[in-house]
């Protein structure tokens, strides 16, 4: 099994995961079919040579952010959505107008710009943690500072959001 | 690279549509949010991408901090949807009107 085969075979798993998510009624099942969507694009992240960041794709997303997910569907006691009210099917056929517009106009820029994405790079050396976080230490000192600043600004009004009493 | 470039775009970009189609799509605030992880996944991939073709760090550094972001967000944003909740005893957005009339 060769690994663009592999590629192709985890891009349809991931778009495939990606629809059940957005149709489903169910937000427990949506919660679920996402964890899959993760896991096939950290398995991408593998494919593309971008090791550590495959990882970080399951510690963070599978893990923590999927783990919130269900804690706050638990927590609001959702079960299954109601059937749509009259007015929402105009908005329905409209988002769905918008979204195909938006999509392909993106791929005949694509195709009028065949120069700039043909080629690709044979040797990549970037992908490890060694590089990344030289780049990061160096770099992007200020931005990975002010990403830790952001964490903590989250928690704090995270803590305070979720107090009985605002 | 495995594929060339192109495919993995425009992987990237189908997922991002169909993060799209969930914000419009549905009424929960929850499935909301988890449309707009894919989105931001959709954006992770492409930066994943260009970064192995350009041979560059630069881009996983780039979704390194879009992780956090992500991190953040949802942490703050579910926790607005759990006040909301107690406020109004529901999730779906457009029973959210306080500030259309």
């Amino acid at each position: 099994m060769s690994l663009s085969f592999l590629f192709y075979l985890t891009a349809t798993i991931a778009v495939a995961s990606a629809i059940f998510v957005v149709l489903n009624r169910n937000a427990v099942y949506s919660a679920i079919l996402l964890v899959l969507c993760f896991f096939a694009l950290a398995v991408l992240y593998l494919l593309l040579e971008a090791y550590f960041l495959a990882v970080l794709e399951v510690f963070i997303y599978a893990g923590a952010i999927m783990v919130l997910f269900l804690f706050a569907i638990m927590l609001l006691n959702l079960g299954h959505e109601d059937a749509l009210p009259k007015f929402m099917y105009l908005q329905r056929a409209l988002s769905v107008l918008m979204v195909a517009l938006f999509f392909f106009g993106i791929i005949l820029i694509m195709l009028h710009e065949p120069g700039v994405l043909h080629q690709p790079g044979d040797t990549f050396s970037a992908g490890g943690i060694h590089v990344l976080g030289e780049a990061l230490f160096s770099k992007y000192l200020l931005p990975f500072e002010v990403a830790s600043l952001l964490l903590l600004v989250a928690l704090i009004g995270t803590v305070y959001l979720a107090k009985r009493k605002i | 690279m495995v594929v060339p470039l192109e495919h993995v775009i425009a992987l990237s970009m189908i997922l991002f549509s169909i993060g799209v189609l969930g914000v419009l799509f549905r009424r929960n605030a929850i499935t909301i949010f988890m449309s707009i992880e894919l989105m931001l996944n959709a954006v992770n991939l492409a930066l994943v991408g260009f970064s192995r073709y350009y041979n560059s760090v630069d881009g996983q550094v780039f979704v390194f901090l879009v992780m956090t972001l992500a991190a953040a967000e949802v942490a703050v944003g579910l926790a607005i949807i759990i006040a909301l909740y107690r406020n109004r005893q529901t999730v779906n957005i457009d029973e959210i009107n306080l500030m259309k009339n």
